[in-house]
């Protein structure tokens, strides 16, 4: 039995189209990187997922369906839905003694010793600590959760580099135990590149791009191209181009293009795009008629700056 | 054979339905402090300002007795109802408060999505907060007020006896029995039964408002009695409300005009009133399940 299977997943608001009749699978024990534009649909999905809105077509997570059956589900799902929305007057120690006493998975002792490695103290209230604090308070409560299935939306917004980087540490050295599955969206997806088991691109409510990380990295490839030999390897049908510092940047699909590394490496030198690289790319196909820099600014603004950073 | 594992964790053991709802309003409780703190300091001014009071004691029990039997129970009395009436009206203004921003403010601050991230449900945790209203507040205000009186009792008796005066008399006087049986009445009746489809109705428009829920409380009523008003000359949704309020048959404190409870129990607007209360919590708790934040 697949963790999440949807089939034909709709959901309208208004006349707006958030999800377009979507299909989607993931077995159990795979992390899964969501990554889309603002407004792309990326949690509408996941709250049609956790149950917090209805939808049309077919859906079921852990072999239930989530609007129906949402407070059975709850007792195998966490989620985190946005950096700091832990209720800012609760005191720490309210926090952990009410968790414990509603959820039948939580592990108080370990969500504890988690909270001794950080600076939290047990007296404090939430809005005294700060943002990065918080996020701990929360990853503790989290990972103490014995759940089925994590849910995280953005979960490092606005937090400084080295929270971010002890998030993802935590959650794949601690938590992630290859039984568990995780589904993710972040802007920041150079930071998650190394611990995704699977990616998937969301556009308008569409999936438009889909592959596992371990297809992802022989079957894309990035040439930074002699000058001298651009002709013959725009020849080759490469998915996108781009400039960095007066060099074209090329990015294949070795895979469709029908082409090897080797290939590739007698015209420059190759490595293998970041997933940001690769998100441009394909948003950049999926907005033809703006020339491949108009699409990239116009659909990525927030991207971009994540690959800047 | 891993058999028993395996279904351990298809069937994850589950909260009893009465624990969630004892979290849930234990932790109404910590959000919302005032719930006790706002009568309890009330109870304590009280106390402080019945400092002044008391100085004046003895000559006002001591002039009291010589006024006629009806007389001399209410001059002795009125300082106890005075107390009950201060801490009742702080506790209904807690109420109000409470039941307006308890579904609007975790919607406004966002940590809703962190509440339903919890095994639980819309209904528990709506019902957890109608409990907090219609039990856990007037049972507070009920012990603070009677801690309250046992205060000013003793120190009125201490002060007497310092005199003199007769203890006995005073006391027969008060008839404290039947100021407490009032007491519990008046809280029974008004407060919690009459008052029911009231609370019910502002926690219906905290899980419905994405702003200004004291406006869309208020106003909607307003407008219909001022529909009634102008387009048919009557004022009967006005009268309704009137009663409504102003606690109905309920409201009869003093023990000879009082109605018997059975006969209270068989007012069919309390039975309206009830039946609407139970709708409105309902329909809170469907809010609840479909909104997110604002």
């Amino acid at each position: 039995m697949a963790c999440i299977e949807a089939r034909g997943l709709r959901k309208v608001f208004g006349t707006t189209v958030a999800l377009n009749g979507i299909n989607l699978q993931v077995e159990q024990g795979r992390i899964l990187g969501l990554i889309g534009p603002n407004g792309a649909g990326k949690t509408t999905v996941l709250n049609v997922i956790l149950g917090l809105t209805p939808y049309e077509g077919e859906l079921r997570v852990l072999g239930r369906d989530p609007w129906s059956e949402r407070d059975q589900l709850m007792r195998d799902v966490s989620f985190v839905a946005d950096v700091a929305l832990l209720p800012r007057w609760i005191r720490v120690s309210e926090l952990l003694a009410y968790v414990a006493g509603v959820h039948p998975s939580f592990d108080r002792a370990k969500a504890e010793n988690f909270l001794t490695k950080t600076g939290i103290r047990h007296a404090s209230k939430v809005r005294e600590l700060s943002k990065g604090m918080v996020a701990q308070l929360h990853l503790a409560i989290i990972m103490a959760i014995d759940a089925k299935l994590l849910v995280l939306d953005e979960p490092t917004l606005g937090l400084d580099l080295l929270y971010r980087k002890q998030f993802y540490d935590s959650l794949l050295g601690d938590y992630f135990d290859g039984n568990r599955t995780i589904v993710v969206t972040t802007h920041q997806v150079e930071e998650i590149q190394q611990i995704l088991t699977d990616l998937m691109f969301i556009h308008e409510g569409n999936i438009v791009f889909a592959c596992g990380m371990d297809e992802f990295e022989f079957r894309y490839a990035e040439v930074s191209v002699n000058p001298a030999q651009i002709a013959a390897a725009r020849a080759l049908k490469p998915m996108y181009e781009r400039q960095v510092f007066g060099r074209s940047i090329l990015l294949f699909d070795m895979k469709s293009a029908g082409v090897d590394r080797k290939q590739l490496a007698a015209l420059g030198e190759v490595r293998t795009p970041t997933i940001a690289d690769l998100f441009v790319a394909v948003m950049g196909s999926q907005t033809s008629g703006l020339s491949a820099n108009q699409a990239r600014n116009k659909s990525l603004p927030e991207n971009q700056e994540g690959v800047v950073r | 054979m891993n058999t028993e594992a395996s279904s351990a964790s298809i069937v994850p053991r589950a909260i009893p339905t009465t624990h969630l709802l004892y979290w849930s309003i234990r932790r109404e409780l910590m959000e919302y402090r005032s719930i006790y703190l706002a009568p309890a300091s009330i109870g304590a001014v009280i106390v402080l300002g019945f400092g002044f009071v008391l100085v004046g004691l003895p000559h006002t029990v001591s002039s009291a007795m010589t006024l006629n039997p009806e007389k001399q129970h209410e001059a002795i009395s009125q300082p106890f109802e005075v107390v009950a009436g201060l801490i009742m009206a702080a506790a209904f203004i807690v109420s109000f408060y409470y039941a307006l921003d308890t579904l609007y403010g975790e919607r406004r601050d966002r940590s809703i999505l962190f509440w339903k991230s919890l095994p639980v449900s819309d209904l528990t945790a709506v019902l957890a907060k109608a409990f907090v209203l219609l039990l856990v507040l007037p049972t507070i205000a009920i012990v603070i007020t009677l801690i309250t009186e046992a205060i000013v009792l003793s120190l009125s008796m201490a002060m007497l006896a310092a005199h003199g005066l007769s203890i006995a008399a005073f006391w027969a006087q008060l008839q404290p029995i039947q100021m407490m049986n009032g007491l519990l009445y008046h809280i029974l009746t008004v407060h919690i039964l009459w008052y029911a489809p009231l609370y019910c109705w502002l926690m219906l428009v905290s899980a419905w408002s994405k702003r200004a829920p004291l406006l869309w409380a208020l106003l909607p009523p307003f407008a219909i009695v001022v529909f009634e008003k102008v387009a048919f000359h009557t004022s009967h949704f006005q009268n309704f409300l009137q009663d409504r309020f102003s606690g109905g048959n309920g409201a009869m404190v003093d023990s000879e005009m009082r109605m018997p409870i059975v006969h209270f129990m068989i007012t069919p607007g309390l039975w309206y009133g009830l039946l609407f209360a139970a709708a409105f919590l309902l329909a809170a708790a469907r809010l609840r399940r479909a909104r997110g934040p604002i």
